[in-house]
């Protein structure tokens, strides 16, 4: 069969309906149980298990993996969830092969790490499927607290909150839950809208009630919610964009990458979302990586990631650059963006300068390149909005909290994204939940009230 | 070039790899199979009386258990001897026989406990030109209820007097083949030796029940509803056959008896380990219905490259070379101490032989050192008791060290001795002199 030569321009329909399917599906498809049990027989059961020090939220993995052997998976399942009950999400999209896998013993051994990630999944998904709760309310404490924002962080301390017996209520800007599991997640990581359904097991636990499109600072304050409730969590993540400042920024064609990707993640059908001929993106980290792949898996022809750094600084983990490259992702080092094109209002062209770095600065050679572009993907970092937030200590931009989640205001705990020193990740948003639930409950408990 | 060539109670093969009675050396088919995959000879599914076929359930007949990789290591029957005509059986051992002079073909029997039963069938088998027969005295199902098999081998009297009546009655040489269902091997091995027996085979299949259905209470296999205990083999019980192996090999009364090995033996490797405690031959049954008939070129060439590399031409020069070295816990030397150590560029920190030593043993390894994950072993502490060596997953990882005459055993502050010294004259024991 020919192809027909590519539409130019940005459009939608570039493929038929079986490409998009095979495209879109599970990036690892789910284990059967003979594989997870093949595979738990690689796990040695280390002492004090390295892999376990590894995971930001302190899974007893090599337990789990014993419980899998034994066929005891609702074991397994319980497990992962008393330390995670983002487990399920968790096993889809951490970076595992730099975090439990990296600490795998058996790397070391023979070359090749116990697929942790692909174990946990096969757990958790059978206790969500057959919907098996295992926790139990505490009974009612008589306090509430308010969460801002529905992403991990937020429900993970939620549904800790509401198991401590607190009643909680959550105020979310947009008209679902699920935070970037829901908008930003790479589609091929979460298929089938599990994000959904993860957090309708979750919020079974009840006395979780959760406030849609609510924006902080336009629908409510912080203010406010002091005078009503015994402790507040922020968990905002990072709502605002970076800017190139460069000419052409404006033009028709160039787009926030995590705007493109939430659109990805809303769409019904993956043949309505256009894209470009020439994609380029800009940036390095794991949004540029998913951006990217996204464009070519939607049929983009020429997809060209341009970093201005070299591939060790990249924010994106060798595995995720690895994949997109094997996508057909084209990935440039030393590309600083100079100028953006347009012909008609619309991208046509983009210019670099190729720098060099050095002592971490980067130096222009002189030598400058372009690239055909008819949409240009900017993906070069979120920040937290940090208007309405009263008050609260920040650093570089994020907010200030102690190591158990405290915020410089003794009843504003904070985590995920939002603070100082986070890590981007999904587990670490989870960690970040629970941990603070853990201290506002120490706190509700202690009688402590504003501080 | 080695030469795997062996005379075995002077029935002749071209290597010492026999299929043992059972399922893959049932009918000509499967016995021509293994011929022509090499195998040096086989013993005969087990004959029984003239008379009405013998009944098999029609369910599952096996059970098994696994590792977690699904790895068959231990395997369980019900099924009971050949269901098939005796006179099919012999035509057609007559048949292989001649198809296949250079391989031995042993015939296994087992009918009932009166020497007109045995005087009947001799004279059949003889006639078949088969090299040999073996007697079942092992089987612990089914044929045992009925006076047969176990029921025999358990009572060294019975064995003794039917292997004179087969002696007796039949120019052929006679294997008796022991029930691993007692509990001190040696005397069905002496029984079998008064009686006349030109050699014993070992072990046959062991009292077992696999596992139990959970969810239908009942015993695996099971059979519409029920279970019932069946024999036990494969590579999990090897090391109760090389026991019982070198047991006999070493007994006064039987160490001059040949011996064919069977139990687990599943590679070249399995099976230079029972002949090195004595054993002139092997037989093989679960690894080849579990792997099928190919498995004897790896044992072929395993135990030929083996050899080359020793420098032993023929099997004779190594048969029983162990049997010295197995002997009785108090003559062991009490002034031998050895010390694990863990050999820090192989070791992967899985800490496996720390929890061991800490929960099971004698506390004897460190688990950090400069606040680091590092595992070394405390040698004032450590018995060498060898616990670190088996649980620790890389091979040579861990290796007992012993201590030079001299050196001082940082444990119990005492200098080694050159000296052999045993419990029978160790001063703590009240039988010493
Ligand atoms: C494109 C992309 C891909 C990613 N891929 C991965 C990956 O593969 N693996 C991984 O581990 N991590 C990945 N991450 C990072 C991960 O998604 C985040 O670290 C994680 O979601 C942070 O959780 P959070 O709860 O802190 O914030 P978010 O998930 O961002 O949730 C914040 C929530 O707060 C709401 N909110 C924001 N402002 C307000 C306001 N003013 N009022 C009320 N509500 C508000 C938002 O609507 C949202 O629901 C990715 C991130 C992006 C952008
Ligand atoms: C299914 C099955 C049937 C057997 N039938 C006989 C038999 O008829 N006669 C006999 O002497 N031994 C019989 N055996 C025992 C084997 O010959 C052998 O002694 C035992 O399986 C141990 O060897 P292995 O570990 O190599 O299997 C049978 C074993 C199995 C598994
Ligand atoms: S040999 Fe025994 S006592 Fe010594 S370190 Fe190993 S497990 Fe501990």
């Amino acid at each position: 069969m020919v192809k027909n030569r590519p539409k130019e321009g940005v459009v939608a329909k570039r493929l038929n309906h079986r490409e998009y399917k095979d495209n879109f599906c599970d990036l690892h498809p789910p284990l059967s149980w003979q594989e997870a049990l093949n595979e738990t027989s690689n796990c040695l059961f280390c002492f004090e298990a390295p892999c376990q020090t590894a995971c930001p939220t302190n899974i007893d993995i090599a337990m789990f993996i014993r419980q899998i052997s034994t066929n005891n998976t609702l074991g397994a399942a319980k497990t992962i969830f008393d330390r995670n009950i983002f487990g399920a999400m968790c096993a889809r999209v951490c970076p595992v092969e730099i975090l439990c896998e990296q600490a795998c013993v058996r790397l070391e051994a023979v070359g090749r790490a116990v697929k942790i990630g692909a174990l946990q999944r096969f757990a958790c998904d059978i206790a969500i499927e057959e919907n098996v709760q295992f926790y139990k309310r505490e009974k009612d404490s008589g306090k509430k607290v308010a969460i801002i924002g529905a992403g991990p962080a937020g429900l993970s301390c939620a549904h800790r909150l509401a198991l401590f017996g607190h009643q909680v209520e959550i105020f979310e800007a947009k008209n679902k839950p699920g935070g970037l599991n829901e908008y930003g997640i790479a589609a091929y990581k979460t298929t089938d809208n599990f994000a959904q359904k993860e957090i309708d097991y979750i919020l079974s636990i009840g006395n979780i009630s959760i406030n849609y499109n609510q924006i902080l600072g336009r629908d409510f304050t912080l203010t406010k919610l002091k005078e009503n409730y015994d402790a507040i969590f922020l968990a905002i993540g990072l709502s605002r964009t970076n800017n190139l400042h460069i000419e052409g920024e404006e033009a028709q064609g160039v787009v926030d990458a995590i705007d493109f990707i939430a659109d990805l993640r809303q769409a019904n059908d993956f043949s309505e979302i256009p894209i470009g001929k020439d994609v380029v993106v800009i940036g390095g980290g794991m949004s540029a990586i998913d951006a990217a792949i996204q464009a070519k898996l939607l049929g983009a022809q020429n997809v060209t990631i341009c970093y201005r750094r070299g591939a060790e600084k990249m924010g994106a983990s060798e595995y995720e650059q690895n994949l997109a490259l094997s996508k057909g992702v084209i990935i440039k080092h030393y590309y600083a963006p100079r100028k953006i094109k347009t012909k008609n209002g619309k991208v046509v062209e983009v210019e670099f300068d190729i720098v060099t770095e050095k002592n971490g600065e980067l130096i222009k050679t002189g030598e400058k390149i372009s690239l055909k572009a008819d949409q240009i993907f900017k993906a070069i970092g979120q920040k937290l909005n940090t208007e309405n937030l009263s008050g609260i200590k920040l650093k570089s931009g994020r907010i200030l909290v102690d190591e158990e989640m405290r915020t410089s205001e003794k009843m504003i705990f904070a985590g995920g994204d939002c603070i100082f020193g986070g890590e981007d990740l999904t587990v670490t948003a989870a960690a970040n939940g629970r941990d603070a639930a853990i201290a506002i409950n120490k706190q509700l408990n202690a009688g402590g009230n504003n501080g | 070039m080695a030469n795997l060539r062996s005379e075995f109670i002077g029935i002749k093969s071209p290597n010492p790899f026999w299929l043992a009675s059972a399922p893959p050396t049932d009918k000509a088919y499967n016995v021509e199979r293994a011929f022509r995959a090499g195998w040096g000879g086989v013993v005969w599914k087990t004959l029984g009386e003239d008379g009405p076929p013998i009944v098999n359930v029609n369910g599952p007949r096996y059970g098994a258990i696994f590792t977690s990789e699904r790895k068959l290591i231990g395997m369980n029957n019900i099924e009971l001897i050949t269901d098939r005509p005796l006179q099919l059986n012999l035509q057609e051992i007559k048949q292989v026989k001649k198809n296949w002079p250079d391989r031995a073909v042993v015939v296994s029997l087992m009918v009932p406990c009166e020497e007109e039963a045995w005087k009947a069938i001799l004279p059949l088998v003889e006639e078949t030109g088969a090299d040999g027969i073996e007697l079942n005295f092992g089987c612990p199902h089914g044929m045992s209820e009925r006076g047969m098999g176990s029921a025999v081998g358990q009572v060294p009297e019975y064995i003794e007097m039917v292997t004179r009546w087969c002696k007796a009655n039949s120019r052929l040489p006679v294997i008796v083949k022991l029930t691993p269902n007692i509990t001190d091997i040696r005397y069905p091995a002496r029984a079998a030796k008064r009686g006349g027996a030109d050699a014993v085979s070992l072990i046959n299949t062991i009292n077992s029940i696999t596992s139990v259905d959970i969810d239908n209470f009942a015993p695996e296999p099971t059979i519409d509803g029920k279970g019932t205990h069946g024999g036990y083999c494969g590579p999990a019980v090897k090391p109760i056959a090389l026991n019982m192996v070198a047991e006999i090999a070493r007994d006064e009364q039987t160490k001059y008896l040949p011996i064919s090995a069977i139990g687990g033996i599943a590679t070249w490797r399995d099976a230079l380990e029972f002949m090195l405690l004595g054993a002139g031959n092997v037989q093989v049954c679960t690894a080849a219905m579990t792997y099928g008939f190919k498995i004897v070129e790896e044992m072929i060439t395993g135990l030929e490259n083996w050899m080359d590399k020793k420098g032993f031409k023929n099997i004779d020069e190594f048969i029983s070379k162990a049997i010295g070295n197995v002997t009785d816990w108090q003559l062991l030397n009490l002034n031998y101490v050895t010390k694990a150590r863990i050999n820090q560029d192989l070791c992967i920190s899985c800490g496996r032989c720390f929890i061991a030593c800490e929960d099971s043993s004698h506390q004897a390894i460190m688990k950090e050192k400069n606040n680091k994950r590092h595992f070394e072993i405390i040698e004032s502490e450590c018995v060498g008791c060898n616990l670190c060596v088996n649980v620790c997953p890389i091979e040579n990882c861990i290796e007992m060290v012993p201590l030079k005459a001299g050196m001082i055993d940082e444990r119990t502050g005492e200098k080694i001795s050159d000296k052999y010294a045993n419990w029978t004259t160790h001063p703590n024991n009240p039988a010493s002199g």
